[in-house]
């Protein structure tokens, strides 16, 4: 597949490639920006705003609970062992393991999500120049043609490069 | 790229491109501290447990002391910097990462005492709460299971913490080097590009895991408190245990996170990054941290004298005028009385004033443990069950060699990894773009750090 990307200094001229872009025809969630640094205030990224992380820690969370109480319960039932007059199973200690296996499971779920939703560990070829690294930032498609050139070098554009993936 | 964003990549990528011969020197004479505390567990393991000065009816010492203390300095980390993440404290970016790896090493040193401590460490699986074909089924009601448990989350937790906002450095250092160090950085970054959607999940998992952090945090030493707070032993069966052992522990990790950063201001040249602004809001929450302290304090041996049980008040006039006063007014001295002189000042309150203080903190918050752990099992209720305790020779070499483990894990990390988070001091340079939604308070004290 042939990509094309073209390499900015600022955010702002990024901004207007996005825009131009899209305003060639190019659906938003073909456009790739890539950068050394979250850049929250534009426009190009918000559109993966999403708050599915924060469900799936939830789920997480709630599956963590379930495993714990399924481990004290059955374990406590399961040898049935008397201490310091305690019942066998004594949920006040028990909401103490039950507590740890909730967060641990919202934790996990939340990197795990994480993992999967940004697409890594990624080791194939993807659309991206280590010079993201010296500060610029990358507007890119899966595609190349003229039209998508010239909305990159109109908007500021230092490199326009074709590679393939 | 701005001129600051260029010097600030060289100045923090500058020490793991670049190795004097100091850092092996440092690295040489570290090992040999820990290769000392090895020999010392060698000896033990080999000779038994007998050779610590352990004897009835003081079976915890020093090593759970060891314990107690280096969890309580893991809470400068992962909670300082959740804390810091979550009221989104300009001030915080080049302070979160010093911050959580102490958390991840200090758990790691504190979490080998109890193994230690077995005697037969090589049966430390026992340990684990799974149900095994020998039928010792975990007691799910003992407070050193929900040790295993809290510690095993928090550990887990943390070096999480402290790996995803490490992603993005890793594979800027993958960028900028060669060979094999760029493959390994490769493979650390896990093919990290810095796509919108990847910057958008990892703040994101970075809110939902500072939010699950803290109460993670307050609830170990919580647990680490009850191993003391569950038994019926004089000056232990206390309700105030579980918030004064939170309390202590981020004390003595805001201590130690002063500490850390000092050294890494003066050794790795960060003068432009740690400002004195950052040691002085330190010392400020030392200062806070050191008052609640003394409430603490105050509130339990007030209730304890005024209660007057005689197995109570034996433990502590030995504490308050016997054999272990000098310990104890000591402690005092060193977690009270100096850093409420040196901290309340703000003329005194310098990055020199900061880190006098913390070691003092240091000092007094291991001595804190002791005097919980040993005076109350030397002076159990009746006389005919009192003892004495004398540390030995290995347990001695133990406690140094975990100073020295931290401090050359602390040092082998800055040479791997940047230490502060470049990506994120990026977005500190950039306030009118990044944070127009911040109060003008937040934007002077982030100008105050970025000038």
């Amino acid at each position: 597949m042939t990509a094309m990307y073209g390499l900015f200094d600022k955010p702002d001229e990024a901004q207007r490639a996005y825009t131009g872009l899209k305003r060639a025809g190019i659906a938003p969630r073909e456009i790739a920006v890539v950068s050394g640094e979250p850049f929250e205030a534009f426009e190009f990224s918000h559109r993966d705003h999403s708050m599915i992380l924060f469900r799936l820690a939830l789920l997480g969370g709630i599956l963590g609970f379930l495993s714990a109480v399924a481990l004290v319960r059955g374990t406590e039932l399961a040898w049935p062992l008397v201490t310091a007059g305690m019942p066998i199973v004594a949920w006040w200690p028990n909401l103490v393991i039950i507590f740890e296996m909730t967060m641990l499971g919202a934790i996990v779920t939340t990197v795990v999500s994480l993992l999967v939703t940004a697409k890594l560990p990624r080791f194939k070829k993807s659309l991206y120049d280590p010079a993201v690294s010296e500060g610029k930032i990358l507007v890119g498609v899966p595609a190349a043609s003229d039209t998508i050139r010239d909305a990159l070098t109109s908007n500021g554009a230092s490199v326009v490069k074709t590679v393939e993936l | 790229m701005s001129e600051y964003a260029v010097q600030l990549t060289d100045d923090l990528l500058r020490p793991l491109l670049k190795t004097s011969w100091r850092f092996w020197t440092l690295v040489v004479l570290l090992l040999g501290v820990v290769a000392l505390g090895l020999g010392a567990f060698a000896y033990q393991v080999d000779r038994g447990i007998g050779v610590w000065g352990l004897n009835w009816p003081v079976f915890w010492a020093f090593d759970i002391t060891n314990f107690v203390f280096w969890i309580g300095i893991s809470h400068a980390g992962t909670l300082i910097s959740a804390i810091l993440r979550l009221v989104n404290a300009e001030w915080r970016r080049p302070v979160t990462r010093c911050a959580e790896v102490i958390t991840v090493f200090a758990l790691i040193i504190g979490a080998m005492f109890p193994i230690v401590h077995l005697g037969r460490p090589w049966l430390f699986f026992w340990l684990m709460p799974y149900p095994s074909e020998r039928q010792i089924w975990p007691n799910f009601r003992s407070p050193l299971v929900w040790d295993f448990f809290a510690i095993s989350t928090y550990l887990t937790g943390s070096s999480l913490f402290l790996y995803l906002p490490t992603i993005p450095d890793f594979a800027l250092v993958r960028d900028k080097t060669t060979g094999l160090r760029r493959r390994i950085y490769g493979i650390l970054a896990l093919g990290w590009t810095g796509t919108t959607k990847q910057w958008h999940r990892l703040e994101s998992a970075m809110q939902i895991m500072a939010i699950a952090i803290v109460p993670v945090a307050v609830s170990v030493h919580t647990i680490v408190s009850f191993d003391f707070s569950m038994a019926p032993v004089p000056m232990w069966h206390s309700t105030v245990f579980g918030p004064y052992f939170v309390a202590g522990a981020i004390f003595s990790g805001i201590a130690a996170l002063i500490i850390a950063m000092a050294s890494l201001r003066k050794f790795l040249h960060l003068e432009k990054y740690l400002h004195p602004v950052h040691f002085e809001n330190l010392g400020k929450l030392l200062l806070m941290m050191s008052l609640l302290w003394g409430y603490f304090v105050f509130a339990e041996r007030l209730t304890t004298w005024y209660g007057n049980q005689g197995s109570e008040m034996t433990v502590f006039w030995q504490t308050q005028r016997l054999s272990f006063a000098p310990l104890y007014w000591t402690m005092v001295t060193v977690n009270f009385i100096i850093p409420v002189m040196i901290l309340s000042f703000k003329r005194l309150r310098t990055i020199t004033g900061c880190v006098v203080a913390s070691f003092g903190v240091v000092l007094g918050m291991w001595l804190e443990r002791f005097l919980i752990i040993v005076p109350a099992l030397s002076h159990k209720y009746l006389p005919y069950s009192w003892g004495h305790y004398r540390p030995r020779a290995p347990e001695i070499l133990l406690l140094i060699a975990t100073f020295g483990a931290m401090v050359l894990f602390y040092v082998l990390f800055s040479k791997v990894v940047p230490i502060i988070s470049i990506w994120e001091m990026k977005i500190g340079q950039h306030p009118q773009l990044a944070h127009e939604h911040e109060t003008a308070d937040q934007k002077a004290a982030m100008w105050r750090t970025h000038p």
